[in-house]
Order: structure tokens, then C-alpha cells, then sequence
């Protein structure tokens, strides 16, 4: 082979087609030119960046992210904003948003895909058909349009802040749907309270180290300990417990109507309900989809050799075919969650404060920084993006089948 | 009973015919039966299914068919006339729901480009298609085509990007984005599974880069940055930037599914075309990507479909697809506020071409099942 490879190259008395035949050395050329390409169109960007940005006098840097923002953001749960904020928090602000939604999608969105991936598979004819239709229905409509149809039926259904006044009874409701969000009490500590919350970090890490006690004692001894409800009772009923004796240190504030609009309490704002049931709704029937095909891919042997192991049916579920249809779920079902992050950012067509909203919609027209607010954008998701992938290939590689 | 003794002892063992089964297993009732009353869960479920289609059936068909004004020009007057649905907005705006702002006597020239749309994809849908080989240098020459039919010039009434709009805009974006985005994919896909580490970190690195970002932060890279890379003074059709992103993006995803078709073939085939002195590109044409392809079907028609579904996205920087002209005509005071009716007409158009494409995918995976199916 070496022989004949070199008789070939040596048929040629030109050196630089005899580089250009030798597999190794093409490679190499092949490689270098590709990368001096690469560099020269991105060399040739910048210099068109910087000539274009000097003609408009704008230059490039971030030092405006610490300018006060002269706009209002109308829902920030947890940072505080007022239009005397730099960029800077408006862009934390929005990052803010677009986690709380993606969250709470996420949550809402498994549920719902389980439910409905579940009863795909259902023996019973009525409930498969309805949640293929629900399926079919929802997953061919773009999302966009849902965000939009659910928006305009949050804001067009519900009652308007003024059919609330002079209501009979006023004083003893404590929800309020209405087309500028939901209004409902809200839980106020005091200092005491602090002790529940100690309570409940106890109650994590007791439950832990009892799991992983037990775990020991059965690969030592094959003896089951009662695991699940130990750690409920950990996590849920000691905190609980300590809440009660210390004299359940909260009160509520209930939302009053007082002049054109509630106060107090907590609020739930119609964008946010809208994009939240939106995404979540269009996300549960792809993990439907996903979910179905996981709990096929078992097959029905593995359900038959648990019984034949003598394992009860709750135990075969939880030990044979739940792991395996997970292995087959959950990769894809990351990628559902990173869409439905990514989708997230449809939430400037309603008007919802994420951060395409804010750093890279109102501050990048404010300022007319498209550069540099685009750049932050790009990679904080991309930083999201990154993260999540990355925990689903640790999580891969972890569950991975181990071969020979 | 003793009718069946009589016949089993005349018949020698194992020649007995098969017994009809017994009745209560088979008929209408069984199958009511098994399927909706087998167990208390079941029942539970039949009637939590019973209870949800009665809620929604009645209603819907009251708003949709029975209590719907056809005929009105205006909400107000829809109003007066039913509760239900006002579909005179769509009657109104159902051609300006396709072309948009197209020169109306200029409608025939999208109308011969939809049609001949069908022509260019039917060899390449269908396998059957008469003449395969001849039709398909049609197929390579209608981009171009379509292309002058709806810009113009060469004899026709130019027509500018700016008045496209509507169905007509979401076809173009689509069908662009799709045809385009299957070769740089391809391209892609190779570049990450090639041995040469320079193109596989580049080609890595563009794929996570498409796939980590949401299609409207491209978008507006589009609209907002991408003059800035240009050379002072050169301008470039909002349009074209759009397909030009769309396209990326989509080469992405593409990108993705193939990887996952080219990881599924056995070594054994890349050295066989090695043994056969095949270079490169003729073991990767003629040997690995027919097979990678035909895995990677199902994935490259769903990523198509999610394409597709983004074009919506377009409205947001701007351009008036289908959705943003329905949109648009709810700001017109005469419509305002018949949200429902625009956007169930949008959600009907778009699953009526999803679905179909989905279907395409089942047909698609059944007729490829050639001795990969497990």
C-alpha cells in the first residue's frame, strides 16, 4: 500500500501537486485555507463595522449600560426598576422575566405533556382520540399564534378593573381576575419566620444523608427503607411543624381597589398569564409526543421479565420501566425546555418585559447601541443555551446503557 | 354442550373448525365495552371525555357555523346581526389575506408562480412521477423563475419586496428557506463530521451558535445590524436579509438531524467505499449520504414544519406574512376587536399545510422502511 501510494506521488515531478495528492498534507492545506478564509471575511466584517460605525459617529462600548434608562418596565417581580435605572438592570430585569417564564413553562409544560403523552397510550378509545387531536391541533399552529390568541383572550374575556366597583361583597374577596392581571393576596413574613426556612434547609439536607443511608443499608443488607415518605416528612412537615410552634409568623395582604386600581397584595400580569399558558400549551404537546414514543420504546419483554422477577406492578414501573423509557425521554425533552426558553423572546409581540424586550428592544432604541445590545442578547442565550446542554449531556452520560 | 361432544368425537384430534367466539366478545358492545368501559378507570376517563366534548363541541359549533354573520360590513353590524363568529372580516379580507399589497393586476403572475410550485415539487415528492428525470431540470430552474415571475423586470411590471405580503410572502419565505437550507445543511452536517479538525470546530461552532439563539434575535440581527458588516453605502433588501437568516438558521437544525443520520452508519461503510477507491466526495454521494439521509428523513420534514411555523415570526420586524396582515386588520377601526375570527383563519391555514406535511413524513418513512426497521 506504502509502496504503491509512493510510486503514484513519485509518478509527478511537480512538488506541489505530489503535496496536493498525499492525503495528509491536503488535509492540511485544505484546513489552512478554510481558516484564512474564515479569517479574512471576518476581518473584512470588522473593517466594514468600524467604518460604518464612524461615519455615524457612534463608536463601540458598553459604558451606556450604565446610564439611567428613562423607561418603565411594568412587571419585576423581584428587581426593583424605576425609569432612573441604568441599562444595565433593565438588562437583568428582562433576563429576570425571561427565567420566570421559562420556568414556570417548563413546570406547567411537563405536566401537561405527561398527562396528555399518557393518555395517548390509553387503552380507552375516547381519551386517545382527544389527546391526538389536542396534539395535532396545537403542535401545527405556529406559536406565535397561539402567544397572540391566548393574549387576546386573557385581555378580551376577563372583567375590567372598573366592573369591580361598588360590587356587593367587595371586602371579602380575595382573587381578582381581571384584564390587568390576576390580584392575590400575598404572604408577609416577619422576622420569625426565618426559622421555617432554616427548618426547610435542615429538612434538604436530613433528607439527603437519610437517602443515602438507606441506600447503603440496602446494598448491605437488601432492606427497603420507607425513603420517600421519610424525606416528605423532612422536607414538608418539619418545616411546617416549626412554622405552627412559632406561632405561624405571616399575615396576608389582600389586594383593595383603591381609586383606578388594586393595591397591595401580589399581581399576576395578563402578559405574563398569556405567554406562560401559551408556551406552556404548545410545548406539552411536543413532550406528549416525546412521551409516548419513550414509553414505546420499552419494550413489553422488560414489563414481562419484572413480573417473572416476582417484582409487584408499582415496583417493576419504578425500577424496570421508567428508567428505560427516561433514557429514551429525556434528551429530546431538553430540547423542548431550551425551545421553550428560546420562544420566550416571542413575548415583545405582546408586550411582555423579557429580554429581548427590554435590552434589546426600548434600550437598543433608546440608545441606538443595535451593536452592543445585540451582542448582550446573542449571548446570554447562548450562555442558557450552553448551560442546559450541557447538564443534558452530563445527564446522558450518566444514564448511558453501560456496554462491554 | 352436548351438541359440541357429538362433533368433537367426529372429527379426528386437531381437525376440529374453528368455534365462532363467544358472543360477548365480539360485536358493537364488546368493543364499547373494551374501549370505554373496561375498567373503573376507564369509565372515569369516558366520562371526564364525554363531559370535556360536551363543552366544547356545542359551543364551538354554535360560534363557528350556527350563530356566524357571513354577510355585514362592519363589526358593529356583525354584532347586531349574531353572536357567533364574524367571518365577514375574512370574506373581506380574504384576498388581501394573500397577495397583500401585490398590484392586483398583477395577481396572475403569483397565481402561475403558486401553481408551477406544485409542478417543481411533484418529482421531487413523488417517485412516480411521470417523466421523473426530465421534470426534475424543471425543478432546479423554478427558483429562478418564480423568482422573475414576482420581482419582475425582463419584460414584466417590476414589482417591489415591500408590497409582498400575506400567504404569498409566508410560500416565499418557506419554500426558500426549505430548498435552500437542505444543501448548506448537508455541507454543514460533513463539515462537523470530518476529519479535519479546523472545519469540524468551525462548523461545530457555527451549528451551536444557530441552535443556541432564538430565530427573532436573528431576525433582528437582520433588520437592525447587518448593514453595519456591509460595506458603507450598500443597501440590501429587508427581504432578502430575511431569507438570507432564515435560510441560516434552518441550515442549523438541518444540520443537526443529519449528524444524527450519519452517526447511525456502521463504519463498515465508510471503509468498504475507502476499499473501493471511492475519494471523498464520491463515497460520500454515492455510499453515506443516500443512507444518512433516508434515517434522517423524518427529522429534516419536522424541522421544515418548524420552519415554516416561523415565518410568523417575520411579522415582529415588520414584513406582513400571513398572520401580520390578519393582525394588521384588526387595527382597522371597522374590524377592531374580532381577534378570535383572524387568528382561528390563520390556525386553520397553517394546519391545514402542516398537517398535510406531517402526513407527508408518515408516507415518507413508510415507503423508506426498506430492511432499517427493527
Amino acid at each position: 500500500m506504502t509502496v504503491e501510494a509512493a510510486t503514484i506521488d513519485s509518478g509527478t515531478s511537480n512538488p506541489l501537486l505530489r503535496l496536493w495528492r498525499n492525503k495528509e498534507t491536503r488535509g492540511v492545506i485544505i484546513q489552512i485555507a478554510t481558516i484564512a478564509a474564515i479569517f479574512a471575511f471576518i476581518a473584512w466584517l470588522v473593517t466594514n463595522a468600524i467604518a460604518n460605525l464612524e461615519e455615524l459617529g457612534k463608536g463601540f462600548s458598553f459604558s451606556f449600560l450604565w446610564d439611567a434608562s428613562n423607561y418603565d418596565i411594568g412587571f419585576s417581580p423581584f428587581i426593583d426598576f424605576n425609569s432612573q435605572s441604568p441599562h444595565l438592570t433593565a438588562a437583568l430585569v428582562g433576563l429576570q422575566n425571561t427565567l420566570l417564564v421559562a420556568v414556570w413553562g417548563v413546570v406547567l409544560a411537563t405536566i401537561l405533556g405527561f398527562i396528555i403523552g399518557v393518555l395517548r397510550l390509553s387503552k380507552n378509545f375516547l381519551m386517545n382520540r382527544l389527546a391526538y387531536c389536542y396534539v395535532e391541533l396545537i403542535r401545527n399552529v405556529p406559536v406565535l399564534l397561539w402567544i397572540l390568541l391566548v393574549h387576546g383572550a386573557v385581555v378580551g374575556n376577563l372583567p375590567q378593573i372598573r366592573d369591580f366597583r361598588g360590587l356587593e361583597g367587595l371586602e371579602d374577596m380575595n382573587f381578582f381576575f381581571t384584564n390587568r392581571g390576576l390580584y392575590m393576596p400575598a404572604p408577609e413574613f416577619q422576622p420569625l419566620a426565618w426559622a421555617a426556612f432554616a427548618a426547610f434547609i435542615a429538612g434538604i439536607v436530613g433528607a439527603y444523608m437519610y437517602a443515602k443511608r438507606a441506600k447503603a443499608k440496602q446494598e448491605a443488607t437488601g432492606e427497603i427503607s420507607p425513603v420517600l415518605w421519610v424525606s416528605v416528612g423532612l422536607i414538608v412537615g418539619l418545616p411546617v411543624v416549626v412554622f405552627v410552634v412559632t406561632g405561624l409568623p405571616w399575615e396576608w395582604s389582600s389586594p383593595e381597589l383603591k381609586g383606578f386600581n388594586f393595591q397591595g397584595g401580589f399581581v399576576i400580569k395578563p402578559e405574563f398569564m398569556a405567554l406562560w399558558l401559551a408556551l406552556s400549551i404548545y410545548t406539552s404537546s411536543f413532550i406528549a409526543e416525546i412521551v409516548r414514543a419513550g414509553i414505546q420504546a420499552v419494550s413489553h419483554g422488560q414489563t414481562e421479565a419484572a413480573h417473572a422477577l416476582g417484582l409487584r406492578h408499582n415496583r417493576a414501573l419504578q425500577l424496570v420501566i421508567i428508567p428505560q423509557a427516561l433514557r429514551v425521554i429525556v434528551p429530546p425533552l431538553t430540547s423542548q425546555y431550551l425551545n421553550l426558553t428560546k420562544n420566550s423572546s416571542l413575548a415583545i409581540a405582546i408586550g411582555y418585559y423579557d429580554l429581548v424586550a427590554t435590552i434589546g428592544g426600548i434600550s437598543l432604541n433608546q440608545t441606538g447601541r443595535e451593536m452592543e445590545c445585540m451582542i448582550i442578547v446573542l449571548l446570554t442565550y447562548l450562555t442558557i443555551s450552553l448551560l442546559i446542554s450541557a447538564f443534558m449531556n452530563w445527564y446522558n452520560n450518566r444514564i448511558k446503557l453501560v456496554e462491554r | 354442550m352436548s351438541d359440541t361432544t357429538v362433533q368433537q368425537s367426529s372429527y379426528p384430534p386437531g381437525q376440529h373448525p374453528d368455534l365462532p367466539p363467544p358472543k360477548n366478545l365480539v360485536g358493537p358492545v364488546a368493543w364499547v365495552r373494551d374501549n370505554f368501559f373496561g375498567s373503573i378507570t376507564d369509565t372515569v376517563l369516558t366520562l371526564i371525555g364525554l363531559y370535556l366534548l360536551y363543552l366544547i363541541i356545542p359551543g364551538m359549533l354554535n360560534w363557528t357555523i350556527f350563530d356566524a354573520v357571513l354577510n355585514a360590513d362592519s363589526k358593529q353590524a356583525c354584532r347586531a346581526a349574531g353572536d357567533g363568529a364574524c367571518w365577514a372580516l375574512i370574506e373581506e379580507r380574504f384576498l388581501f389575506s394573500i397577495y397583500a399589497f401585490y398590484p392586483a393586476e398583477e395577481w396572475w403572475r403569483p397565481n402561475i408562480a403558486f401553481v408551477l410550485l406544485f409542478v417543481a415539487l411533484g418529482p421531487i415528492l413523488f417517485d412516480k412521477f411521470p417523466m421523473r428525470r426530465h421534470a426534475f431540470i424543471f425543478s432546479v430552474i423554478y427558483p429562478f423563475l418564480a423568482g422573475w415571475l414576482l420581482l419582475g423586470g425582463w419584460g414584466l411590471k417590476p414589482v417591489s419586496t415591500e408590497l409582498w405580503g400575506g400567504v404569498m410572502l409566508t410560500l416565499v419565505i418557506g419554500v426558500t428557506g426549505i430548498s435552500a437550507s437542505l444543501p448548506i445543511g448537508i455541507l454543514l452536517a460533513l463539515g462537523r463530521a470530518s476529519r479535519l479538525p479546523a472545519m469540524r470546530v468551525v462548523c461545530t461552532a457555527f451549528i451551536e451558535f444557530i441552535r443556541g439563539v432564538p430565530l427573532i434575535t436573528l431576525l433582528f440581527v437582520a433588520s437592525t445590524m447587518l448593514n453595519y458588516f456591509l460595506p458603507p453605502g450598500t443597501y440590501f433588501d429587508l427581504l432578502l436579509r430575511v431569507l438570507i437568516m432564515v435560510t441560516l438558521f434552518a441550515a442549523g437544525y438541518v444540520a443537526e438531524v443529519i449528524r444524527g443520520g450519519l452517526q447511525s452508519i456502521p463504519k463498515g461503510q465508510y471503509e468498504a467505499a475507502d476499499a473501493m477507491g471511492l475519494t471523498y466526495w464520491q463515497s460520500m454521494r454515492l455510499i453515506i449520504l443516500p443512507q444518512a439521509l433516508k434515517v434522517s428523513i423524518p427529522g429534516i420534514v419536522n424541522t421544515f414544519i418548524g420552519l415554516y411555523k416561523d415565518t410568523t415570526l417575520v411579522l415582529i420586524i415588520g414584513l406582513l406574512d400571513v398572520l401580520g396582515v390578519m393582525r394588521s386588520s384588526l387595527a382597522d377601526p371597522k374590524w377592531n376587536g374580532l381577534a378570535y375570527e383572524a387568528y382561528v383563519y390563520t390556525a386553520v391555514f397553517f394546519f391545514i399545510s402542516c398537517f398535510a406535511m406531517s402526513r407527508y413524513s408518515i408516507y415518507l418513512e413508510n415507503k423508506l422502511h426498506t430492511g432499517h426497521k427493527r
